[in-house]
């Protein structure tokens, strides 16, 4: 029995003051083996998203024990999590600093942590997600979308992380150049055992790319279930089975329920 | 003369071409299709072309869009030869657009039955007392529960689906008979995607409405339209109907359907799609 490498336990989250106090978070638990690919799916507002951004230090006041290779994230130094723990975000026309080149922003990782051989890794990074060295010296605005995609996630993996938080990575995209960040991902993933957390609201991507899910349902974890139960459509909740048949087809009759339930 | 069995909207060639001091852009290379009263789709990647087709369409083009076809008739007129002013009736009163993002597309500052109410007037001026109980008879039309509550909310408080729903009343209150909807459940879950989208199959077959579903999502044209066209860098490459969308011929459409990955039928890798020089040769295809 392995360790795990990302641990979430009895997460919770309130946002907004007074009277407008919500409960954005309620509850969530899971935990990812090292080497695992983990999905968290679900529709706008369910909080998906936000456990990402508790995780990766984005929100401080959530209660519950969020464990990192077995040690409490509150007990490390910021420093440290960086160094475990890498995001990738949705949008790859706004995650990259629109006057910094390519090359500034994969460097600035090492400088923040005071890593040295800068050239060599800078290099050998983009090499690896398939863009190479002729990049360096380029603007985010001279790349596609596919091409900035594979700059936000090289820069992700500056620091050698060992778990990679993905936020939606390729809904941005169009299908082809989702398949080729989607299989990028892939091999990365095999290539540098790294433990991945996947954020989408797309089954069919999360099925592809996961072991095993968690759907979400304002705040909650609804059920957690293996890529084969997806697979196959045979979840126990009956919200899932509504999520997977909606993701499936157009089906006149089902909108009818959804309706009735809404 | 137009007689029933006479399509809804015929397209034949139709080219849009860009000119700037940079050069000249084809961004739609000769597109041709009818349109009865049926569930169109035209998928394809982002520049394809697929939502310059349905602007044009609407002359909804910038000045520096030059538009020319064939033919490009409807209800037995030719839209490329309107004038402007002619052209104010049939758009919005005869065809009407629904957009990508309820979010940008409302008025932030009017409350969603006035603009409800509002695209009543344009058509039938002076009558507000019946424009709003037209609103509110459209609203419940696109299944909002409580419209008289509805019509009082702006658009910051009513949700993506709500919006939505608010959008399609808003272009069917002039009883349009054609619709082109650009990509109009893309920024909706899944769930109420399906219910957007009962609304508008509902209304092709009770009113017998021409709907053209621009979109890029391959999933949901194969269960949801009649026909589909597949377009890449501005032309159509292969016409089929929807439930025969598995079939394609096409390696581009194959490379299209092959990239995507589908509930149930996991493979290790997705396959990547290769772009031919010799599909950008005009007529290879039809």
């Amino acid at each position: 029995m392995t360790a795990p490498m990302l641990e979430v336990e009895n997460l919770s989250l309130h946002l907004g003051e007074g009277t407008r106090r919500r409960l954005i978070l309620d509850g969530v638990s899971f935990s990812l083996k090292p080497g695992e690919s983990f999905g968290l799916a679900g529709e706008s507002g369910s909080g998906k998203s936000t456990v990402l951004r508790c995780i990766a230090g984005l929100y401080r006041h959530w209660t519950g024990t969020i464990r990192l290779d077995g040690e409490p994230l509150a007990a490390r130094p910021e420093k440290d999590r960086c160094r475990l723990v890498q995001m990738v975000f949705q949008d790859p026309y706004g995650s990259l600093h629109p006057r910094h080149k390519i090359d500034t922003i994969l460097a600035e990782p090492l400088r923040i942590h005071g890593m040295g051989d800068v050239d060599r890794r800078v290099d050998r990074i983009l090499t690896q997600v398939g863009l190479g060295p002729r990049f360096r010296y380029r603007y985010p605005h001279q790349l596609s979308g596919g091409q900035r995609q594979r700059v936000a996630i090289a820069r992700a993996l500056m620091l050698e992380p060992r778990i990679l938080l993905l936020d939606e990575p390729t809904s941005a995209l169009d299908v082809s150049i989702q398949a080729e960040i989607l299989n990028l991902l892939a091999d990365l993933r095999t290539e540098l055992d790294l433990t991945f957390l996947l954020v989408s609201h797309d089954l069919a991507v999360i099925e592809h790319m996961c072991h095993s899910l968690a759907i979400m349902r304002a705040g909650r974890i609804v059920e957690t279930l293996s890529r084969e139960t997806l697979a196959h459509g045979t979840p126990e909740a009956s919200y899932t089975a509504a999520l997977i048949k909606a993701s499936e087809r157009y089906d006149r009759e089902l909108a009818g329920v959804l309706a009735r339930e809404d | 003369m137009t007689t029933s069995t006479d399509p809804l909207l015929s397209v034949k060639n139709l080219r849009v071409r860009y000119v700037s001091s940079r050069g000249v852009m084809d961004a739609v290379r000769g597109v041709s299709f009818d349109l009865g009263r049926e569930k169109l789709a035209i998928v394809g990647e982002s520049g394809s072309g697929k939502s310059t087709v349905g602007r044009a369409l609407l002359k909804l083009l910038p000045g520096s869009a030059k538009v020319t076809a064939d033919t490009c008739r409807f209800e037995g007129t030719h839209l490329l030869d309107l004038s402007p002013k002619a052209m104010r009736k049939v758009r919005g009163h005869r065809i009407s657009m629904i957009l990508q993002d309820p979010k940008y597309s409302l008025n932030p500052l009017m409350t969603v039955g006035e603009q409800v109410a509002e695209a009543y007037r344009v058509h039938h001026p002076g009558a507000r007392a019946e424009a709003r109980e037209r609103a509110l008879a459209q609203l419940a039309a696109v299944k909002i529960r409580d419209p008289e509550h509805v019509y009082g909310l702006y658009p910051h408080e009513i949700s993506g689906g709500m919006g939505q729903r608010v959008m399609i009343a808003m272009m069917l209150i002039p009883d349009p008979a054609l619709i082109i909807a650009d990509e109009p459940t893309s920024a909706l879950d899944v769930t109420v995607r399906m219910q957007v989208l009962a609304i508008l199959d509902d209304l092709v077959k009770e009113r017998g409405l021409g709907l053209i579903f621009i979109s890029h999502d391959l999933n949901l044209v194969k269960s949801f339209c009649d026909r589909v066209l597949i377009m890449y860098a501005g032309q159509v490459v292969e016409e089929l109907k929807g439930s025969e969308l598995d079939e394609a011929k096409h390696p581009y459409s194959r490379g299209l359907l092959a990239s995507l990955p589908r509930l149930g039928e996991r493979r290790e890798r997705l396959s990547v799609l290769e772009r031919k020089p010799e599909w950008l040769i005009e007529g290879a295809s039809r």
